[in-house]
């Protein structure tokens, strides 16, 4: 990760240990570019609200800088970090009003009553709930509850804003909603948005970059578009989308044109991608998107590798049919087609020939 | 229990009303002793028995005599007058000393949380006359018996286990991303305290706070080993009372610290309600 001069945040080589012996987060280096929407997605237990809760102020670096606009924040309290957050669970004060929750912030900062009310009226018009000043947090559904956090976060103009998975508890129809409105008032705000989840979904997409966390450690720092098409390694390939997997053995590598051959267990050779190979002999897997399997041969070029294949299964799921095959010894194989007109489904057994771009075809590092 | 099944066997409808019956007796034996001296307390008699007049209802045999030695007895005044100096005093104490205690303790990274605790509670637990002799010698030998500020002491300590044990029941419920949240905002930890977290456990600090100032106000075993004739409270006062004259005043007095002891109670559990309401509240 280049380090650029133009960074608003920036991690530096930060590690964390809460117990100290084992680090939950190991050597992490990212920086975020001014107005950028950058989301830290992992499974639970990777590290990523950690960082999230070093960057607030709530946890301490065990090691390693954290930047906020070029100045080192590792000693600053929370309350003087000026950096807006909506929690998961919203953290509204209950005892307060609505009104009086998005006050809190502003009163903090000594600001005079009537500048304190035009500022609340217009945060409360920016998510649709200027009607409910006077409501106290019980009284107002989760996705009210949910706006009215996210107003409170925006309302004193704080230039980065945290987010702490906060769709989490909404249902979906509404989770797809908000995201949509986060975007939008990121985009119109000029924010700097550090947003946490394990939705992918959610991940792919708000934002302009995404960071996925196993481990600790950031296994691939990319665009939505980057990650899904181009994964560095199996983790994220795994983690990102529905893949398939067949484990092999390189028989040649061309570096200068990063491509390889792989011998498959049941003993075919393919051609792939060279994604983090990096001898001939060594163990890979080698992984390909459902949706990139073809198995009509008038759509597929003569120079793809074509591998037998049996139907094991096929689900009708509306738009697509969704073929799981056994290829190559494995029994797990899926492809995605789409239900154009005159498309039929595969009847079980039937044996066929399957091929694909060896573009599409990556090779990566063994888990 | 709801009403009685049709299908109810003979046995299960004896136990349907002997169960009735028990509670009934639990009930009476618990509140009787109590519900007597308020009409004896009205007695034109200076004695602890109901008089033939009394039992008639004759208007002649009760009378506000006792009522009226109480407000102008100057013993029992000046027991009075210690009673509501001392109680609120030790009271503000434990209230202060008590919420600190229980939100360090609430804290997980306290070292020895658990014993700290212990100790903190065992005023509670330790027999009062252990407390009380105990209070006594240490209290002489640094001065403090025998002194208003003695009893102050001594009845504040044994207020802050109640105060302690209602704050931590009231901050287990209390959510700890909101003090983060008034953090994030810019509230410094004195400003979140105040504006945040206090409202919010106010309930318990209020509902503790009666509870110790109700120990301080019917104490008499401390008081009467920490602090000498000049800090007599109301209490000792009838500890006294029964011991060398046998006056229905002290039933006077009795029914006014009921009525009294009934209204906290009643306050008590109306915040209780309220605390719970804000308890709802809280997303989560």
């Amino acid at each position: 990760m280049q380090k650029s001069d133009d960074a608003f945040v920036v991690f530096d080589r930060v590690q964390k240990s809460y117990d100290g012996e084992n680090l939950v987060v190991k050597d992490l280096n990212l920086s975020i570019g001014k107005g950028e929407f950058v989301t830290m997605l992992g499974p639970s237990g990777s590290g990523k609200t950690t960082c999230l809760m070093m960057l607030a102020g709530f946890e301490s670096a065990t090691n390693g800088e954290i930047l906020l606009d070029g100045t080192n924040i590792n000693n600053v309290p929370p309350h003087k970090r000026g950096i807006g957050m909506v929690f998961q669970n919203y953290a509204l004060f209950p005892h307060m009003t609505v009104g009086e929750n998005l006050s809190f912030p502003l009163e903090v900062r000594k600001m005079g009553k009537s500048e304190r009310e035009t500022k609340v009226k217009h945060a409360l018009d920016m998510v649709q709930m200027g009607a409910f000043a006077n409501r106290r947090p019980a009284q107002m559904s989760g996705g009210q509850q949910q706006r009215i956090a996210l107003a409170r976060a925006l309302v004193f103009d704080p230039e980065l804003v945290l987010m702490d998975e906060p769709l989490g508890a909404l249902d979906k129809q509404l989770r797809e909603h908000m995201q949509f409105e986060i975007k939008a008032l990121h985009e119109r705000l000029g924010i700097t948005v550090v947003y946490v989840t394990h939705d992918q979904g959610e991940a792919l997409t708000m934002s302009d970059r995404v960071a996925v966390f196993n481990d600790g450690r950031i296994q691939q720092l990319a665009p939505p578009d980057d990650l899904y098409e181009r994964p560095q390694n199996s983790f994220v390939a795994q983690f990102i989308g529905e893949n398939n997997k067949i484990p092999g053995k390189v028989e040649s590598l061309d570096e200068a044109r990063g491509i390889c051959q792989i011998r498959l267990g049941s003993g075919e050779l393919i051609e792939a991608t060279a994604v983090n190979i990096r001898k001939v002999g060594q163990d890979t897997l080698v992984s390909i998107r459902p949706e990139r399997v073809e198995f009509d041969p008038e759509r597929m070029a003569p120079d793809w590798y074509l591998i037998d294949a049996e139907v094991i299964d096929v689900v009708y799921m509306g738009d697509i049919y969704r073929t799981v095959l056994r290829v190559a010894g494995t029994d797990d194989f899926v492809m995605k087609t789409r239900n154009t007109l005159g498309a039929e489904k595969l009847p079980r057994g039937q044996k066929i020939k399957i091929g694909w771009h060896p573009e599409d075809a990556r090779a990566l590092n063994p888990i | 229990m709801s009403a009685l099944p049709t299908y109810a066997s003979t046995g299960q409808k004896i136990w349907y009303y002997g169960f009735r019956v028990i509670c009934g007796l639990v009930f009476f034996f618990l509140i009787a002793p109590i519900i007597t001296i308020i009409p004896l307390s009205f007695n034109a008699e200076n004695f602890f028995t109901f008089t033939p007049g009394m039992l008639a209802l004759d208007p002649e045999a009760y009378s506000l005599k006792h009522y009226q030695d109480f407000f102008t007895n100057s013993d029992w005044q000046q027991a009075l007058k210690n009673s509501v100096t001392i109680a609120p005093m030790a009271t503000i104490i434990s209230v202060g000393l008590g919420t600190l205690a229980a939100i360090g303790l609430s804290q997980s990274h306290v070292p020895f949380r658990r014993a700290i605790m212990a100790i903190l509670i065992s005023p509670m637990i330790v027999p009062l006359i252990i407390s009380a002799a105990g209070m006594y010698f240490f209290y002489s030998r640094v001065g403090l018996q025998g002194t208003y500020l003695g009893v102050v002491l001594a009845h504040a300590a044994l207020g802050i286990p109640f105060v302690i044990i209602t704050v931590t029941a009231t901050l287990v419920g209390f959510d700890h991303s909101l003090t983060r949240a008034a953090a994030n905002m810019g509230a410094g930890p004195v400003r979140t305290f105040f504006k945040v977290q206090m409202p919010l456990i106010l309930p318990g600090v209020i509902s503790g706070g009666l509870f110790a100032f109700i120990t301080s106000f019917d104490e008499v075993v401390v008081v009467l080993f920490v602090g000498s004739a000049s800090q007599k409270t109301l209490p000792w006062q009838m500890f006294i009372g029964l011991r060398e004259q046998i006056s229905p005043t002290i039933l006077a007095v009795a029914t006014i610290l009921v009525v009294f002891s009934i209204a906290l109670l009643t306050a008590v559990e109306l915040l209780r309600r309220r605390s719970e309401r804000i308890r709802g509240v809280s997303p989560r």
